[in-house]
This record gives structure tokens, C-alpha cells and sequence, in this order.
């Protein structure tokens, strides 16, 4: 489907009702040579880069519902690659770099905004941390700014900059940094793939990993076996339980994660802003609906929806930086499914089952890692070797010791 | 979600920190083999379903409690004082 001016003009006149889908909704075949378990924007970029960097396009995509009904729809599609270890830092650049050229290799209009990302920090100790951060990032390429008061003023004017317990100084900006329209990242996806022979399987639920002598030989499914010679896991926060029907006890655990959206309102915001006292963050999206989030609940959850104690949270962290937002009436909220890990990190690995690999562990990270995540899992599907870009994030760091604990939390899931 | 404590009745769930699943015990740390101190350090169950968790009410009685939850409707099911479940795992009766 291609797009024009005509076309968009000729359909308003026609009341919008000769448009085409804009992928095959496809019905499985007997048999693939791998199939991505997983329709979100992971599982979407593996398998198009499978297709375009590996040559590999008899592949499956099998998503339980509709492509877009996870974690891609439900994010509040910040990107960035703010890091600071070194585990990361290429990683998550690799990602910024392909976020950035994404609109014209996938022919699809993403809505890229680089309007940057600002890290609040409100003491001595906290602008030496984010002056560490970015050091690390200048010394890999990547931009990164330490703002005085001055400069955040310059900025954000409105915020509460001599707020008594936490008085803004300054903040760390990443220029590049921004959002994306998470929706069209995955559509985007599915119709990029699809073109070049990727078959994306709709409500189709994958109910067990079939093996025969230690190896992976295909999945059973709600619409029947599907033989496969390789099977990548890419389901967020379903990762434990797909990974048990194969006997492995992972590394993680399934937290919600709350997302909320006020009321359109004119512009306020041109940027990603963050709370450095609190866990608060908000952007603005093009509808004019301030877009924010905070903490995770902290409990196991499978629910996608929350509680009460996180929303006034998440509130609270949001009124004392910006009083202002008090005047705005709560338009939404939702739940995701965040796959949380212990060291606060993902994991891009084969797994100790022959022709089963896995891409999980996104913690509430994966939609910034969306271009990254595929295009190294791809890697590691078609060559068996991990892309150096993801070389730490191994699933054996654990045992080994190798930890990439971003936060210093320890193994403790609802920290990080 | 409230959670009703054995000691303070049944109070929001924001007075209470969460620390994670009940059932990993600790091995013994003079014997354990380095792949059982990781198991239990690192590997859930994390199951969609029926899940018994640990709870700090750190804003009320400040005990550890011992929570019956299902992680699908976060419906709890029982609650009880985590002293109880260790002594009661110690002499062998099922909590």
C-alpha cells in the first residue's frame, strides 16, 4: 500500500472505506523455519530483520491476539539511549541510530520526534551521578548535555524549581532522544515484514513448545502444531509462562506497570522530561494529552491493571515537580505486563534447549529497545551468535556473576 | 486491593512493601553448591494463578505476613503472620 496526497484526499471524499489492510493477516502453514512467539514490536523487528538482514523469510510471527494489543500499545513511547554501563551503552545507540533511520527503510510514517529527554537532579550527589552518565555516554559517541538551573529554566520554565525538598539544579539532556508513535511502530513492522514473505498469525496462542531428544521440533497452538527448526520467545511479560512449557525457571518477574494520559490540552511540553526525586516522567503527545508514568506497582501481576497507592504515587512525584498538572483532569490510565529481570536488564540468548532463544527481560525498557532488540535477536536466530552489540546480555550472567545492574538494586525484581 | 493483616484489619495495599515469592527457602550457605545459591537467589516460578508472597506492612504493625494471592485478580485468599508459617514449617505442621 502505498500512500499520496491524491489517495489520502480521494478516500476522504469516498468516507475512508476503500482502504486495504496493510499486511496479510496470514493462516499458518505446516511448517517454518523459525517462528517468533509474540506480535509486539519485538517480534514484529525480528522477524522483518530476519527477512532483510539475514535472508531468512519463511518465518512465523504467532500473536495470541491482535499485533499492537500488548506492550507496543500500552508504553509511553519514550526512546533514548541515556545509559550508563557498558553493557548498554552500544546496545541502546544501536537502537537510537535505527530509531532514526526507521521512517525511511521501513517507508512508514513512525513519528520520530527527537524533541529530547531531560534528567532532573536536584542535589550535589545526583549531578555528579548524571555527570558520570554522561561522561560515559560522550566517551561512546553518543550526545549528552549537563544542564545548570539556567538551562532546565530555559526549557521547562513552569516546573517548580525552589521546591523546598527537592530544588531543581539542573538536568542531563540527551538531544536525540524523544518519542515515537508506538502504534505505527508496529504496524510499520507487521507491513514491512509481511511484504517480504513474513506470514503474522493472528489470535493464535501458542499452548506448548513440542521436543524430541532435547530440541526444540515446533509449538502447539490454538490453531493447531506448527513445526518449526527454530522457536524465539518475544512475549514480555508472558515470558515465565511460555518458557515453562519448555521446563525453565527464568530469571523474572511479571509486574504491572501503570501509564496514564490527561486531558488534550494546547502545547506545554516540547520534551521528555523526567523527575529526579521521585519516579515520575511526562511528554506530550500530538493529540495534546500529557502522557506520564512512574513506579511499577511492585507485586507479581498478570492483571494489566494497577491500584490506587501507585496512581497517588505517581501523582504525588508529578505535583511536586509541576504543580501546575493539578489543574488537569486524568483522562486514562492502563496497565502493561512488564517482564522484570534481576539485575534490571534483558536477556538476548539461546537457551540450554536446542533451537529455543529468547528476548525478555525488557523490565518497563523494551519500547526504546524495539529497533535493537530485533535487529540483534535476528542476529542470534540466524547465525546462532550474538550480535556484539547485545553480547552481555546473556541469560547465564547470573550464575557467572556478570551482572548489568543499571540502578545497583540488587536482585530484587520491583526495584529496578 | 486491601490486604487484611492479622493484626490491624484490612488496610490498603500502599501500607505494605512487597518483597516477592514465599516458597524460596534459603540452602544452607556452608553447604550449598554455588548452582543451588543461584536457583534461589535468581530463579521464580512466577506463575499466572495462585501465588504466596511475602508482605511488610512497613505503615501499620510493622510484620511480616505471609499472602494467598492470585496474580491474575490479585483476589486474596488468606493472610498470615509469617512468624506463624516459619515456626509452624519448623515443627512440620502445614501453615
Amino acid at each position: 500500500m502505498r500512500y499520496s496526497l491524491l489517495s489520502v484526499m480521494g478516500q476522504a471524499l469516498r468516507g475512508q472505506r476503500d482502504w486495504k489492510p496493510q499486511w496479510r493477516d496470514a493462516t499458518p502453514k505446516a511448517e517454518y523455519d523459525a517462528v517468533i512467539v509474540g506480535g509486539g514490536g519485538h517480534g514484529l523487528a525480528t522477524a522483518y530483520y530476519l527477512a532483510k538482514e539475514h535472508g531468512i523469510t519463511n518465518v512465523a510471527v504467532l500473536e495470541k491476539s491482535h499485533v499492537g494489543s500488548g506492550n507496543v500499545g500500552r508504553n509511553t513511547t519514550i526512546v533514548r539511549s541515556n545509559y550508563g554501563l557498558a553493557g548498554n551503552i552500544p546496545f541502546y545507540e544501536r537502537s537510537m541510530k535505527l530509531w532514526e533511520g526507521l521512517e525511511q527503510d521501513i517507508n512508514y510514517n513512525a513519528m520520530v520526534s527527537q524533541r529530547g529527554v531531560l534528567n532532573l537532579y536536584h542535589s550535589d550527589a545526583q549531578r555528579d551521578a548524571y555527570a558520570r552518565r554522561g561522561n560515559a555516554m560522550r566517551m561512546a559517541g553518543i550526545d549528552a548535555e549537563l544542564l545548570d538551573r539556567e538551562g532546565v529554566r530555559g526549557m521547562v520554565p513552569f516546573i517548580d524549581f525552589d521546591n523546598a525538598r527537592f530544588p531543581v539544579k539542573g538536568g542531563l539532556l540527551q538531544r536525540r532522544g524523544g518519542t515515537v508513535r508506538h502504534d505505527a511502530v508496529a504496524w510499520g513492522y507487521a507491513r514491512a515484514a509481511s511484504d517480504r514473505g513474513v506470514d503474522i498469525v493472528q489470535n493464535c496462542a501458542v499452548t506448548g513448545i513440542r521436543r524430541e531428544n532435547g530440541r526444540v521440533v515446533g509449538v502447539e497452538t490454538s490453531r493447531g502444531f506448527i513445526r518449526a527448526k527454530k522457536v524465539a520467545l518475544s512475549v514480555a511479560g508472558s515470558t515465565s509462562l511460555l518458557a515453562s512449557m519448555a521446563d525453565l525457571r527464568l530469571p523474572i518477574e511479571s509486574h504491572v506497570l501503570q501509564a496514564f494520559v490527561s486531558e488534550g490540552v494546547k502545547p506545554l511540553i516540547d520534551t521528555v522530561m523526567t523527575f529526579g526525586a521521585g519516579h515520575f516522567y511526562v511528554s506530550q503527545s500530538d493529540k495534546g494529552g500529557l502522557v506520564f508514568g512512574g513506579d511499577i506497582d511492585g507485586y507479581n501481576s498478570y492483571a494489566q491493571r494497577g491500584n490506587l497507592a501507585t496512581i497517588e504515587d505517581v501523582m504525588e512525584g508529578g505535583m511536586a515537580l509541576w504543580p501546575g498538572l493539578g489543574r488537569l483532569r486524568l483522562l486514562r490510565h492502563w496497565g502493561g505486563i512488564m517482564d522484570m529481570s534481576m539485575d534490571g536488564s534483558p536477556i538476548i540468548d539461546r537457551t540450554p534447549i536446542d533451537g529455543l532463544y529468547l528476548n525478555a527481560g525488557w523490565c518497563y525498557g523494551g519500547f526504546k529497545a524495539t529497533p535493537a532488540a530485533g535487529f540483534c535477536f535476528a542476529h542470534l536466530i540466524a547465525r546462532d551468535t550474538s550480535h556484539e552489540d547485545a553480547a552481555a546480555y546473556r541469560l547465564d550472567r547470573f550464575a557467572t556473576g556478570h551482572l548489568i545492574d543499571e540502578k545497583g538494586m540488587g536482585a530484587q525484581p520491583n526495584l529496578h | 486491593m486491601r490486604i487484611r493483616c492479622p493484626h490491624c484489619g484490612t488496610r490498603d495495599n500502599g501500607e505494605f512493601s512487597y518483597l516477592g515469592d514465599a516458597a524460596p527457602a534459603r540452602p544452607d550457605g556452608m553447604e550449598a553448591q554455588p548452582a543451588a545459591m543461584h536457583d534461589y537467589v535468581y530463579l521464580r516460578d512466577n506463575p499466572a494463578g495462585p501465588h504466596r508472597e511475602l508482605w511488610y506492612h512497613g505503615a501499620g504493625c510493622r510484620s511480616w505476613l505471609v499472602v494467598d494471592r492470585d496474580t491474575r485478580t490479585h483476589e486474596i485468599t488468606g493472610v498470615s503472620s509469617a512468624r506463624d508459617v516459619a515456626l509452624s514449617r519448623r515443627t512440620g505442621e502445614v501453615a
